[in-house]
């Protein structure tokens, strides 16, 4: 009894850390699986990735393909189709066109969001909530859509804006509304995680002013999320067809259609390597940068 | 006035946004209720409604999205399943997230292309099948809503693993145990404690596969190339085509009909999170 | 508060529980290593220890969640090893957030009456009765989400309870909860358990927890049993080193020994079974049995004091600088201050000391 009350010292800290944990100590290690789940997981596993990766892996065999073989009734390999790709005028000019919109959009985007998420955030939070409905609202309009209302709007520029208005490049204009959703997404959750309020409150009042806040303080510590952000909008921008198409502008997408109607095996060459060029990207992304990916990052800070 | 500063500094979002997003969407509800001339006119919705082609289209469109939204909920639903069962630090699960990140953003001109080389003409399959068992099969399947329905659900399926793992990740070893030490056998926890928790978001899932198949274009344009047989191919054969007289703005009263369809079901998915969302603590 | 012998009110329906030779390896890791234990009927047993000592693998084990590789559970003398939980008929309370989201307050506690078959208006009742005895019959309706982490807790223990079990099973059911929260839910769950009469198996990491309610505590380490007995024995006589140190806060003070007493700080103490006996040691003091005296010219150095309501808790420097804490009641504490020189002497309680 008398001594009961001291205790509290020792004790406290001794097992601190699991008290967040998720999962109970113990848990997934407990009685062991029974064989026709663990069969059932595998089945699934191989159905399910074998149809996402048969397609993968077709676009390789068909693009490499050379010559047939009678005797054997096989290819030859070769990456004659991927060297295609640079000896190709038309696709090369594509690709660059597209680079470029792309650059655009990542500039614009991030000039349109980053302050104004941080304003949202420190400013003025009622508005939080309007600046994510606008943001989130594409995807509820579809592309389509967009372009059916935005065609008269491109058309008076044609028309008035001389050399720039029928510039390609002004698609970036509409990429960027179309990214909107996934950069938000991207940028709110490097917000989320920072105390941006108290970062700014504190910048400020060591004597910085606002662009300094925002530039030297806030976007540092967010640049997680506006890496990721623009990796988002670089791959959407790649694989953009529904708008240039309908547009007439020739993005990389319009002219590996086109072209494909010819050589399909120089088309499927070019969005192989797009889209290994995309995975690439983003697995790196969600590997190194903080708060990328958020579920692959609660997925690591939840002890095993 | 340091208060209305506040606001001015979200005065150039607001306008690029309502100059490139509302704007045009504007621009379509206006015009589905306009002549080329600008005066007021329900031909064009009225159109809409009792053409049997624009009918069909919609219906196919919405067939199509909710078989391939149902498909992919099922078989990406298993998937994270089985990846939510493995180790959370494994490189399996870390895999499988990354490819479906690219992969639920894989649409349009290059899966249309992927599916070519796999199931087309010449594809591996179809070669494969020809040159180790003689058998010539008939791949035009490909080229119609069936195959439409196939390739959709290629992206429909990461995209149900990105949404729905969360909240696989989110059921709680305790409840299971809790259920185990109260007498439940797993039938009895999926049907009164695994199911109704899961229920939300899973339907929430199918109607975020809906809106994206209902609203894919570029896949279906590079894959059909013979008619108009889905409603947004149709609204850009509507574009593409010459214009009938008097039938300009029909294009944008089929574009109106998207939005009402896509906004009602995302109104329903946002009351659904909201209620998935309160569980989760 | 606490009882010190067997439940006196050990007259409901408990069972006697009995762990033999229990091991349990997960791949190389040897969780439990030969634990065995028995519980009397309406006993309740805490098992303390600190995180990874199998504590909770044998909670777990008792409970059907976990198997054992070898070894033995008899619950009322039956054989309960193979039986898989959803047949064992034991409440479990977990650290936290094992309500089901879904359900009130109420389908909570029905639950495991659902299972049983029991009909919609019986297992209503039976309910809110057991909502009642944790005191939260006003909260039958509510949702977990629209509850405190505390209520949350209270709702476990009575869906726990609502089955009737034979045996209860509390796996740190307070550690998620705020100091005030956990200390008087613990002597809720302390007094309902001695109501009901139920065997319990109480697991934490919390010593001040453990010496609070268990009947008899059981120190675990390394996934043995390092000693089991009453509060009160643990703490004045430690069977090991682990326990020692492990339990209570000790002093580690320098001495001499040559067989049965040490020496330490001039006073002759005699030494408990197990310490080590021969030479220059480490001896373990509690601090309520360090005297201080103020003195001028004192060889001890007070450093800090610190009132803890009705005690006194002073740190001392003594000449070779070891650090000392004694503990008194604030009226012994007349004179001690920063830098007050005192004398120090220890109470002549039996000790453990270690090698140096």
């Amino acid at each position: 009894m008398s001594q009961a009350p001291g205790f509290e010292y020792a004790a406290a800290a001794q097992d601190g850390g699991a008290l967040i944990s998720k999962r109970p100590k113990g848990a997934g290690k407990g009685r062991r699986t029974p064989l026709s789940q663990r069969a059932a997981r595998i089945v699934v596993l191989v159905l399910v990735l074998g149809y996402l990766i048969l397609p993968l892996f077709a676009m390789l065999e068909f693009s490499t393909r050379g010559d047939f073989d009678r005797t054997t009734k096989t290819f030859g390999r070769t990456l004659d189709s991927f060297a295609a790709i640079f000896s190709n005028d038309d696709l090369m000019t594509s690709i660059i066109t597209s680079l470029e919109i792309a650059v655009l959009t990542v500039f614009g985007m991030l000039v349109l969001l980053v302050p104004t998420m941080v304003w949202t955030v420190v400013r003025v939070p009622r508005m939080r909530r309007v600046v994510e409905f606008l943001c989130l609202l594409p995807l509820a309009i579809p592309a389509i859509v967009i372009v059916v209302g935005i065609a008269p709007i491109y058309r008076w520029m044609g028309q008035n804006l001389g050399g720039f208005g029928a510039s390609a490049l002004t698609l970036a204009f509409i990429d960027v509304i179309l990214v909107l959703p996934y950069s938000y997404r991207a940028i709110d959750s490097s917000l989320r995680s920072i105390d941006t309020a108290t970062l700014s409150d504190a910048a400020r009042s060591l004597g910085a002013g606002w662009p300094r806040t925002i530039f030297s303080v806030i976007v540092p510590n967010i640049r997680g999320g506006i890496l990721s952000a623009s990796v988002l909008a670089i791959a959407l921008v790649l694989g953009e067809y529904t708008i240039s198409s309908l547009l007439s502008f020739n993005t990389v997408q319009v002219v590996i259609y086109l072209l494909g109607k010819r050589n399909p095996y120089v088309s499927v060459a070019v969005s192989l390597a797009a889209l290994v060029f995309a995975f690439v990207l983003l697995f790196v992304i969600s590997r190194f940068a903080p708060g990328a990916d958020s579920r692959a990052q609660r997925a690591e800070e939840e002890p095993a | 006035m340091a208060r209305a500063g506040n606001y001015l500094a979200l005065v150039p979002f607001h306008g690029y946004v309502g100059l490139f997003l509302i704007l045009p969407t504007l621009i379509v509800a206006v015009g589905a209720f306009t002549t080329a001339g600008g005066s007021l006119t329900l031909d064009n919705v009225s159109s809409v409604f009792t053409s049997s082609v624009f009918l069909d289209a919609f219906v196919k469109s919405i067939q199509l999205a909710v078989i391939t939204a149902i498909a992919g909920a099922i078989f990406g639903g298993l998937l994270a399943w089985a990846v939510a069962r493995g180790n959370p630090n494994g490189l399996l699960r870390q895999f499988v997230i990354a490819a479906s990140g690219v992969l639920a953003q894989f649409g349009g001109v290059m899966l249309a292309f992927a599916f070519l080389a796999t199931f087309g003409f010449s594809g591996l399959v179809t070669v494969f099948i020809k040159n180790q068992l003689g058998v010539v099969l008939d791949m035009s399947w490909l080229y119609t809503l069936t195959g439409l329905a196939v390739v959709y659900t290629y992206f429909q399926i990461p995209l149900m693993l990105i949404v729905f793992l969360p909240s696989l990740d989110g059921m709680r070893q305790e409840w299971y145990d809790a259920s185990a030490s109260l007498g439940g056998g797993s039938w009895a926890f999926w049907r009164y404690v695994g199911g109704p928790i899961l229920a939300p978001s899973f339907l929430g899932a199918v109607l975020l596969l809906f809106t994206n198949a209902f609203s894919a274009y570029a896949t279906a344009a590079a894959l059909i190339s013979q008619g108009c047989p889905i409603i947004t191919l149709e609204i850009g054969c509507q574009m593409q085509s010459e214009i009938v007289l008097g039938q300009e703005n029909v294009g944008k009263a089929l574009a109106l009909g998207m939005i009402v369809i896509v906004s009602a079901v995302m109104a329903v998915y946002a009351l659904i999170q909201r209620r998935a969302s309160r569980w989760a603590q | 508060m606490s009882v010190a012998s067997p439940s006196p009110a050990a007259t409901g329906h408990g069972v006697a529980v009995a762990f033999e030779d229990m091991h349990r390896w997960y791949g190389s890791v040897h969780a439990l290593r030969g634990l065995s234990l028995e519980i009397a009927p309406g006993e309740l047993i805490a098992l303390l220890g600190p995180s990874g000592c199998g504590k909770t693998t044998a909670l777990r084990a008792l409970g059907g969640l976990d198997e054992v590789d070898q070894g033995r559970i008899l619950v009322g003398g039956k054989d309960m090893t193979r039986v898989p939980a959803n047949k064992r008929n034991m409440g479990i309370v977990f650290q936290a957030y094992s309500l089901f989201p879904n359900m009130t307050a109420r389908d909570n506690v029905a639950y495991g009456l659902r299972l049983r078959g029991v009909d919609g208006a019986k297992r209503k009742k039976k309910a809110e009765e057991t909502l009642e005895l944790v005191g939260l019959g006003a909260q039958a309706s509510r949702y977990p989400h629209q509850m405190s982490g505390g209520q949350q807790q209270r709702v476990a223990l009575a869906r726990a309870l609502a089955i009737e079990p034979s045996v209860l099973l509390l796996d740190e059911p307070l550690s998620a909860l705020d100091a005030k929260v956990r200390r008087q839910l613990r002597e809720e769950i302390r007094r309902i358990q001695i109501m009901v009469g139920i065997t319990t198996l109480f697991v934490t990491h919390d010593q001040e927890e453990a010496l609070a309610m268990g009947d008899r505590v059981g120190v675990m380490s390394a996934g043995r049993l390092e000693q089991i007995a009453a509060p009160a024995e643990l703490y004045d006589r430690p069977a090991t080193k682990f326990v020692a140190e492990f339990v209570g806060l000790t002093n580690r003070i320098p001495g001499r020994t040559d067989g049965s007493d040490v020496e330490v700080l001039g006073t002759r103490v005699p030494l408990l079974p197990g310490a080590t006996d021969r030479g220059a040691v480490q001896v373990l003091v509690r601090p309520e049995n360090v005297r201080l005296a103020a003195a001028d010219g004192g060889t001890g150095r007070v450093l800090a004091v610190s009132f803890l309501g009705s005690l006194c808790r002073a740190q001392v420097a003594l000449p070779d600088e070891t650090i000392v804490v004694a503990q008194m009641s604030a009226t012994e504490s007349a004179g001690l201050y920063p830098g007050a020189t005192v004398n120090v002497s220890v109470v002549p309680a039996p000790v453990f000391a270690v090698a140096e």
